[in-house]
């Protein structure tokens, strides 16, 4: 195979299996196949196409569930059963299709990479049709408005050599290679997830990245579908990489029958699903990351807010090694390649706010939710450890509060986010000027928390003075009604930020109640015994739209109960 | 795959496990070869890999009596295959698919690749009825699905067995009275345990809906990679062929790991944990994902693989990859045994992932999510004050603590332990949890809505 490029698609034998070259050496091409290769004999022929892996992007992308190399699994069903077969080749956007196209510029245009030459309407959003990568001059012709498929000439971009260049929406690009942009922006505003342990503890922000490891069993995939379903970026592309078909099934079952709380449509219509189960070709697995990061870039390159979980990254990382394997490299730690570390940090790194390419300065953000399912739960293997060098938000999910059903098992001691600082303006505009402070006061008291029951593990809870019990008090609250999130309660299961800040309000105000009323000689046991600490119980539960009633209620009684201790009101 | 059958005597390599073939330049990837040994004695193998000279193939009988002169090996052009018929129930089988009963071979009816074909994850269905399988720790708080894969996580000297077995005896579907099978797909259990499952399967009457597929401890080890995947295609003929619903036994996952690691051994290739190879998370894969249902087809395959977990340590990379890959796991624990509880199921670390879905008004009560969120909430507190108590004593403990122990030790002994002839419906099984969670005063039963509380409390605790 002299004269083959590196990483070049490749058909591979009679059933024109789908590969990409991954080694050249004289005139030898290693080739990884991206389906089963039972059934292969040496001689068979192989066919180049001259291209790398590459996506096609264009309208049709939003509400497809494509495999890790982007043939729409949905298509295949319908053509082939239930069952993959192996050689579907079917296109990623269906040609048939029309779009209504509004032209947005007009012919003698100066068209650059990112200029916008017209757009279509896709669902809800506006598709923008960009001048691709590559070309640059004016535009010489644009399309009338009308009915157009993907494949259609809407444009001619006329260079300045004199060279008549086609533009139809359809368009490709490699998938390891990413989208350019103009300047990476500091991260400015929160992902609101509606997740409290996420917004108010450990926040990631538009553009982020965060990993999510934990042990099996953990909780890794209901965050993530959490993530997937209330966080406000405007598109979701979640890659199911190397996981169950039945999580898949789930997603299916349940994103088109839920709204997206920013609009009130369907879920299914903001979202790209990528799906290599974990019974699906491993080659094709290590791809469909980059075949979801490529498709996010594409929808931040028109200016939106993309948000991307990666489920899992460690199923990604071992197909790397599988195939390192296969190719007897030498391996790393623990029989990883010796350049994992250098493809995570590529990945994470496609992350980011940004300006994007164009004349009109907008801007995007892809954010990068990994989870990560490291090996026995040990967080000292090289996935883990790499992951965390290049993100900056870390939720780390804890076996121990999974046995309890501590939801989302997010350990408050261990998890850490470095974008606080950044968003406390966004919490001071939006919702009240006491975030930062409670926060950090919540977090003290945990930390106290921790730190007395080893205390009580020596000599137990009896001996402590009052304002130690007080603490062990309050952080059971925090635990329990703050922390603790039921992601099948209808009413909880989405968190708004006000009412993330009243409750914290209510837990904290309860607590510089409770620290006077110590001082002036109460026994935490009688304010443990208070009615009016039982309000705060189940604050979750209570519906976002009775919620500001319910607390302006509570905060009167809490403050009567305290200034009249004993007086039972309730 | 249309190369015919090619016969050749030019083996020129034994190692373990394998052999290599020269001079086969067509060999196809997984093509099935039958090998003859010079005694005669005939024997399946499995082309592992092909190049344009040369052959590897991992031999399923074992490698004992090959030598490179006489044994002749023929390439037959076809994958791994087997033949499945409505006949094939109630039958028992070795674990290359030989009849072990003393009956005839299977009347052919359907020839099928027993590697099977991924589901497209778009035509899942999401599994959503809930098995009741006579088990409180299982039914009221780690509720078993059709279509879920649940595997048992026990260690030596566990009677994971027993319960297997009566998992088998007592499930049914709640309101439904459908057709049902069970596959038993046995890798290297011994001769006691089969005899077991077998006398069992009999006595109940279980065995007329049976399949068994069964590699003992000292059949060959290699054999152990094909026999699961014989059980779960035979399965998928069942379930999405005949519509029926299948429960699959595989015991034990550990021995067929143990197998894979043996044949990657051979082959020189870099071991990931503890010599198991890379692609193992993947080779499982294949297996514990042909569990499910399809969108428009009647049946479902609902699998309980059995693993034991060397030295109890469930970081071992066989339960730890079967975690990751499982929807949930139940586990045994020897602490619970000993104290004479059984099953002893450890429900702390235990859970079902699709259990939320098979649960709730309209499918088993509307109690049931919180009352088991309870039931974990109140027994890790239990046990993290047992713990407690063991290092400082009992004397600082308050009232509240007090009834968090007597709360424990009474789930553990009237919950958890319901015996091996027990059969509880999941009603029963809820009403014996209300009767703990009555120990309780209401505000500490905090995972619980205020009206579930006053529904169910009732009068009858203490």
């Amino acid at each position: 195979m002299r004269g083959a490029l590196m990483y070049e698609v490749v058909h591979v034998g009679e059933a024109a299996l789908i590969g990409e070259i991954i080694g050249l050496s004289e005139d030898v091409a290693t080739i990884q196949v991206y389906e089963d290769t039972t059934g292969l004999a040496p001689g068979e022929p192989v066919g180049r196409t001259g291209a790398p892996l590459s996506v096609e992007l264009g309208p049709g992308l939003l509400g497809m569930v494509y495999d890790g190399i982007q043939r729409p699994l949905e298509v295949i069903r319908e053509e082939m059963g239930a069952f993959i077969v192996r050689g579907a080749s079917f296109p990623a956007l269906d040609r048939k299709c029309t779009y209504p196209f509004t032209p947005a510029a007009a012919p003698g245009t100066a068209a650059t990479p990112g200029t916008i030459i017209g757009t279509v309407e896709e669902g809800r959003f506006t598709h923008s049709i960009l001048v691709p990568h590559g070309m640059a001059g004016t535009l010489a012709r644009v399309a009338g408005a009308g009915e157009y498929t993907v494949t259609a000439d809407i444009a001619t971009v006329l260079s300045s050599d004199g060279k008549e260049q086609p533009v139809a929406m359809l368009r490709r690009w490699p998938v390891r290679v990413a989208r350019p942009v103009a300047e990476k922006l500091k991260p400015a505003d929160p992902l609101i997830t509606g997740q409290r342990v996420i917004d108010s503890f450990f926040p990631i922000v538009k553009g982020g990245t965060a990993a999510v490891p934990g042990p099996f069993g953990a909780g890794k995939t209901v965050v993530q579908h959490q993530l997937a379903k209330w966080s406000d970026a405007d598109i979701i592309v979640y890659v199911g990489c190397g996981e169950r078909g039945n999580e898949l099934a789930d997603v299916l079952r349940q994103f088109p029958a839920l709204t997206d709380p920013k609009s009130g449509e369907p879920l299914m219509g903001r979202t790209v699903l990528i799906g290599n189960t974990s019974n699906m070709p491993v080659a094709a697995r290590e791809a469909s990351v980059y075949t979801g990061i490529t498709i996010a870039e594409y929808y931040r390159d028109m200016g939106y807010d993309v948000a991307l979980m990666a489920d899992s990254t460690s199923r990604w990382a071992e197909a790397m090694r599988e195939i390192s394997g296969r190719l007897e490299e030498m391996p790393g730690e623990h029989g990883y390649p010796a350049y994992l570390a250098s493809r995570l940090a590529c990945f994470y790194e496609r992350a980011g706010n940004v300006r994007v390419l164009g004349p009109s300065n907008r801007t995007g953000s892809v954010s990068v939710i990994g989870a990560v399912s490291p090996p026995g739960g040990d967080f000292s293997e090289p996935v883990t450890q790499n992951t965390l060098r290049v993100v900056r938000v870390f939720w780390a999910l804890d076996a121990d509060l999974a046995h309890e059903r501590h939801f989302p098992a997010v350990n408050w001691l261990t998890s850490y986010s470095l974008y606080p600082d950044d968003v406390e303006a966004w919490w001071n505009e939006h919702a009240g000027d006491r975030w930062g402070e409670m926060r950090r006061s919540m977090m003290a008291t945990l930390q106290k928390e921790s730190e007395l029951e080893e205390i009580v593990q020596l000599v137990g809870p009896d001996v402590l003075p009052e304002d130690d019990k007080l603490s062990l008090h309050v952080a059971e609250y925090i635990r329990e009604s703050f922390l603790i999130q039921y992601a099948f309660d209808p009413a909880d299961t989405f968190c708004a930020p006000d009412k993330q800040y009243m409750m914290m309000q209510l837990i904290t105000d309860y607590a510089r109640y409770g620290k006077a009323a110590v001082a002036g000689g109460m026994p935490v046991s009688a304010i443990a015994d208070m009615p009016v600490a039982k309000r705060l119980l189940r604050l979750g539960a209570v519906p976002d739209a009775d919620f500001r009633e319910y607390f302006e209620e509570t905060e009167r009684r809490m403050k009567e109960a305290f200034h009249n201790p004993g007086g039972g009101i309730t | 795959m249309t190369s015919p059958a090619r016969e050749y005597t030019s083996v020129v390599r034994v190692a373990g496990p394998l052999m290599a073939v020269s001079g086969v330049g067509d060999a196809t990837y997984g093509e099935v070869v039958e090998i003859r040994l010079p005694d005669g004695e005939r024997r399946l193998g499995e082309v592992l890999e092909s190049r344009s000279d040369v052959a590897i193939i991992q031999v399923f009988g074992g490698t004992q009596a090959l030598d490179t002169e006489i044994t002749s090996v023929r390439f037959t052009g076809y994958p791994m295959r087997m033949v499945v018929s409505p006949e094939i129930i109630g039958r028992v089988f070795d674990g290359s698919a030989a009849p072990a009963d003393g009956g005839g071979p299977v009347i052919p009816g359907k020839v099928q690749d027993i590697a099977g074909s991924a589901v497209n994850p778009t035509a899942r269905a999401y599994p959503e009825d809930c098995i009741e399988t006579g088990i409180s720790a299982i039914d009221g708080m780690n509720t078993l699905v059709r279509g879920q894969k649940l595997p048992i996580f026990s260690g030596a000297g566990l009677p994971h067995s027993m319960l297997a077995a009566q998992i088998a005896r007592q499930a049914r579907v709640l309101r439904d009275h459908e057709e049902f099978a069970i596959v038993f797909g046995a890798m290297g259990i011994t001769n006691e345990d089969a005899q077991f499952f077998l006398d069992e399967f009999e006595d109940t009457g279980a065995l007329e809906h049976a399949v068994l597929f069964i590699n003992r401890a000292d059949d060959p080890a290699i054999e152990r990679i094909i026999t699961p995947r014989l059980a779960l295609t035979t399965a998928e003929y069942l379930a999405f062929d005949r519509g029926m619903h299948v429960l699959v036994i595989l015991q034990d996952i550990t021995a067929y790991c143990e197998a894979l690691r043996e044949v990657s051994a051979a082959r020189d290739e870099v071991p990931a944990r503890r010599g198991y190879p890379g692609y193992m998370y993947t080779d499982l894969a294949s297996i514990f994902e042909r569990a499910g249902r399809i969108h428009d087809r009647k049946g479902s395959i609902t699998q309980l693989p059995i693993i034991s977990m060397p030295d109890d340590d469930i970081t071992h990379p066989v339960p730890d990859l079967t975690g990751y890959i499982t929807e949930g796991q139940i586990v045994l624990s020897r602490d619970l045994y000993r104290k004479g509880i059984y099953p002893p199921i450890d429900v702390l670390p235990s859970l079902s992932r699709l259990m939320a879905g098979g649960i709730g008004k309209g499918k088993t009560r509307e109690d049931h999510g919180a009352v088991s969120d309870q039931l974990y909430a109140a027994y890790a507190k239990g046990r993290r004050l047992e713990s407690l108590v063991t290092v400082i004593g009992d004397e600082g403990l308050s009232e509240t603590d007090r009834r968090y122990l007597t709360f424990a030790a009474r789930f553990e002994r009237e919950f958890i332990g319901q015996g091996r002839a027990v059969g509880r419906t999941i009603t029963e099984s809820l009403d014996t949890a209300w009767k703990l969670l009555c120990l309780f005063p209401e505000e500490e039963l905090n995972r619980i809505p205020t009206d579930l509380i006053e529904t169910y409390r009732g009068g009858d605790g203490q």
